[in-house]
């Protein structure tokens, strides 16, 4: 019990990362979703980073090597986020579908980058250094195995899952607490209101849509050298997977990063059920379908209801034109 | 310079593509004053104050804030002139609470706290009188709170000069009561105000001085004191223009569609119309004229059964049509050429081609094309049976066929763009393409087509230029030679009282009466749109009313 609700905030805080991500950018009024794709972004420049940090040594730094894969993740994510934003804020493309190239394009890059460049370019990353950076990821407070329970569930975690977190909270006091976040849920709702008192929209957008692909590189880079060793060949098709249901978890949150907490570790857990309990091994995809089964419930149950607060931003999707009155 | 002169405009002027929304107007606003700015529909008020709070930028002449010339391209830049406007559709973020609805996106250097701008917001309530609760979530108000909302937002901002775009349309009387009251007390306060309204008594009740528009136009200017309703009707409507229009004289056919004590909501649940009866007789075109908002929309979309009706009862030659789809109605003869604001909205699909547009209410028609084969009802004969056989199973194939006929389609568009004129390159463009002009001939055409015998038309020469608007006018006198009764919302006076010939006035949704044509005056017509003058009250005593103001005295349905 206490590994598998390890496992489940382990693997919950990629799903964290994208879907505060993913907030951010609706907030503003724009529904990326090219996430996945950013997602896979951020683990090519994750991975392409930290094993820069290990060419031509036999002991990386530690230290050094999160930092600079953190680094290049979110670089990465937040070049396919500009893209978007540009072609959805200055051109106004349809947002659905410029996302959903992003995503292609994310997911084909990523591909293309990691088995094709990365490898051929011969960066000499034995797999012997792939493990020393999962032990970087994944390296926590010495002395906390002492608590039991308590530590295995909470305390024995890399630097990331706190990193996501953090994040997390910080983005809902933003957006909650600070003029900033004020104005950028003001721009979310009712771009020309937010312009008529002054507000520079398209600086919000653009801002808001290139910190949210950063922050859902993360989730990238949390997945592939985290969760695996760095050399997954096909990392972009989990990681597309985890980019649909972050999505997916936003909605579940309803648009709140602080619950998006909770709902990460909800969906981690729901995700990684199936290698936790015997079931005929032709029903474990359908175990994976309960967190779009639990969405579909959510959004059945938000629009029943129909308060006001849990709907998604009122401009989400629409372009926004100063000059369309 | 006058010291006392808070704004001044002079010989400001904007155009509109061609056409003059605003034409060389000068006035001046002074300090502590209340000016209300009276005009017609599409006389440019809006478009006028628009400029001054920097959503246009005039074509000419120049703005005066306090004696120096203002640049104001910006509703930042109005601020910066301390000018704020109240617009008629609020623009707050319905999810915030007051409180942060009014703060958003004013720059100051204190930190964002909830509770100084709770003092703040108190503040200015209590010194103007307005009750607010600046917790309170936006979508939990009712209409005037919001418009408290909107007021206090332009005020937090340090504003001098308030412009108020119509803020009583959508507010009760009591409620317009408290409005004034506060703005007494800000003029006392040395701000200066610019109130629009339809509404003359409330000019009368609230204003210091009038300024009134007429077609872009800037007529003159009077002190309240030394004016009255009348006058200030006589200015805003002007003198009668004499139009070419043809009124074709037909015989007094049976009344079409009748309509009983009608009441309908609008889209924020407050009666739109309310207690309307009216009727159309068979050959006649029955003008609907108002203010815009006046509930004809919602009307409209009663009779054509898009609107849920509450109360009351709408009968097409004698039967109910309340609760019958769209799609019935439509089929029983009632056509609705409706024009939204913007032509395109609810009666064509713009990327599809004419022909595509003719199919869209009709498609079902549009089978193979079979023709039944023509048997005599005594016939009884072997071959009379099978042609019937024909006929039945032709018939359910036909209606069930699985494919469109575009041919017929495309013969349709052909007669129409025929018939009326339409200038198309193609039965195949797309309409969005066509002109104002022929878009609208377009959808009329297409009505037209299910031969209708009540034709509902909602501003159908908006946006039209002189001649296209005579030959819709023309077709509708077709259309009423031909027997059908017309429904014309119209805009423009002249042309209603040159077209129809019975003018039915409503006023917020009530009916004021119903006017032949011939009979009536502009002033009248105007004081019954203002609200002044209510005829159902006075019961026909006035000279030149239609005696189809009492309805079911004489005229009502089974023979």
């Amino acid at each position: 019990m206490d590994v598998f609700l390890s496992s489940a905030i382990e693997f919950g805080v990629i799903f964290l990362f994208g879907c505060v991500g993913e907030i951010i950018t609706e907030k503003s009024g724009h529904l990326n979703l090219g996430i996945p794709g950013i997602m896979c972004m951020g683990a090519a420049g994750g991975v392409f980073g930290a094993k820069l940090c290990m060419m031509g040594t036999d002991n990386p730094n530690g230290v050094l090597t999160v930092l600079v894969a953190i680094l290049f993740a979110m670089l990465f994510a937040a070049a396919l986020g500009g893209v978007y934003g540009f072609l959805t804020v200055s051109l106004r493309v349809n947002q659905n579908v410029t996302g959903l190239v992003c995503t292609i394009f994310g997911a084909g890059f990523t591909s293309f980058f990691l088995n094709n460049v990365v490898n051929i370019a011969d960066l000499e990353v034995s797999s012997k250094l792939s493990y020393a950076s999962l032990n970087f990821f994944n390296a926590h407070i010495p002395g906390t195995e002492i608590l039991g329970w308590f530590g295995t569930i909470f305390l024995q975690h890399g630097i990331l899952i706190y990193l996501a977190i953090v994040i997390a909270i910080v983005t809902s006091v933003i957006l909650k607490r600070t003029k900033a976040g004020l104005n950028l849920r003001a721009i979310g709702e009712n771009p020309a209101t937010a312009d008529a008192v002054g507000i520079r929209v398209t600086r919000y957008k653009y801002i808001a849509i290139v910190t949210g692909a950063a922050i859902a590189g993360l989730g990238g880079l949390c997945y592939a050298l985290g969760y695996t060793t760095g050399n997954d060949s096909t990392v972009e098709v989990t990681v597309q997977g985890i980019g649909w249901l972050s999505i997916a978890l936003v909605i579940f949150t309803m648009w709140r990063p602080t619950l998006s907490i909770a709902g990460s570790l909800v969906f981690g857990a729901l995700y990684i059920l199936f290698s936790y309990i015997t079931v005929a091994s032709e029903f474990k995809p359908l175990l994976r379908l309960i967190p779009f089964v639990v969405t579909i419930i959510v959004l059945i149950a938000t629009s029943i209801i129909g308060h006001r607060e849990t709907q998604p931003p009122a401009s989400l999707g629409l372009s926004y034109f100063r000059e369309d009155r | 310079m006058d010291e006392q002169i808070a704004l001044e405009l002079r010989n400001i002027s904007k155009f509109f593509g061609p056409v003059a929304a605003n034409k060389d107007i000068s006035f001046s606003l002074k300090r502590g004053e209340i000016l209300a700015l009276l005009g017609e529909n599409g006389s440019g008020k809006t478009t006028l104050m628009n400029m001054i709070s920097g959503i246009y930028y005039p074509d000419e002449g120049q703005i005066f804030v306090n004696g120096k010339p203002a640049v104001i391209s910006s509703p930042q830049d109005a601020f910066r002139y301390k000018i704020g406007m109240v617009h008629q559709h609020f623009k707050l973020i319905d999810i915030f609470t007051a409180a942060q609805n009014i703060v958003l996106g004013v720059r100051e250097t204190k930190r964002y706290s909830a509770r100084r701008i709770n003092e703040q917001v108190g503040k200015i309530a209590s010194k103007y009188g307005f009750e607010i609760d600046p917790k309170k979530k936006i979508y939990d108000m009712s209409v005037s709170e919001k418009q408290t909302v909107e007021i206090v937002k332009v005020l937090y901002r340090g504003a001098d000069i308030l412009i108020l775009d119509e803020p009583t349309a959508v507010l009760t009387p009591q409620e317009t009561e408290k409005l004034f009251a506060v703005m007494r007390a800000m003029k006392e306060d040395g701000k200066s105000i610019i109130i629009i309204t339809h509404k003359l008594h409330e000019v009368m009740a609230i204003s210091d001085r009038v300024a009134v528009l007429r077609k872009g136009e800037y007529i003159g200017c009077v002190n309240t004191a030394e004016t009255s309703e009348a006058a200030l009707t006589e200015m805003m409507v002007g003198q009668k223009v004499e139009l070419n229009i043809e009124r074709p004289l037909t015989e007094h056919a049976r009344p079409l569609l009748e309509i009983r004590d009608l009441c309908i909501k609008n889209d924020v649940g407050s009666l739109a119309i309310e207690d309307l009866s009216f009727f159309i007789r068979g050959g006649e075109i029955l003008g609907v004229a108002g203010i815009a908002g006046c509930g004809q929309r919602e009307l409209c979309e009663a009779i054509a059964g898009l609107r849920k009706v509450e109360s009351g009862g709408i009968y097409h030659e004698g039967e109910s049509i309340v609760g019958l789809s769209p799609k019935a109605i439509y089929e029983k003869g009632v056509s609705m050429s409706f024009i939204p604001e913007d032509r395109l909205g609810m009666g064509l699909a713009p990327s599809m081609s004419v022909t595509d547009n003719m199919m869209i209410k009709n498609y079902q028609d549009h089978g193979f094309g079979f023709r039944p084969r023509s048997v005599d009802a005594g016939d009884k004969s072997f071959r009379a049976a099978g042609r019937r056989c024909v006929n039945a199973v032709g018939g359910f194939f036909d209606r069930h066929w699985a494919f469109v006929n575009r041919r017929l389609a495309r013969s349709e568009a052909r007669r129409v763009i025929e018939e009326l004129d339409v200038s198309t390159p193609s039965t195949e463009t797309p309409v969005r393409r066509l002109s104002g002009g022929n878009v609208q001939k377009v959808l009329l055409g297409r009505e037209l087509l299910n031969k209708p015998n009540v034709l509902i038309t909602a501003y159908p020469v908006r946006g039209l230029d002189i001649n296209s608007s005579y030959l819709i006018y023309d077709i509708l006198n077709r259309q009423k030679k031909a027997g059908t009764g017309v429904l014309f919302i119209g805009e423009d006076l002249d042309v209603m009282l040159a077209l129809c010939d019975k003018i039915m006035v409503l006023c917020h949704g009530r009916l004021m009466g119903v006017v032949h044509a011939e009979k009536t005056t502009k002033e009248q017509l105007g004081l019954m749109m203002a609200g002044a003058l209510d005829l159902q009250e006075e019961k026909g005593k006035q000279m030149g009313v239609a005696k189809d103001t009492q309805i079911g005295e004489g005229e009502t349905w089974n023979e």
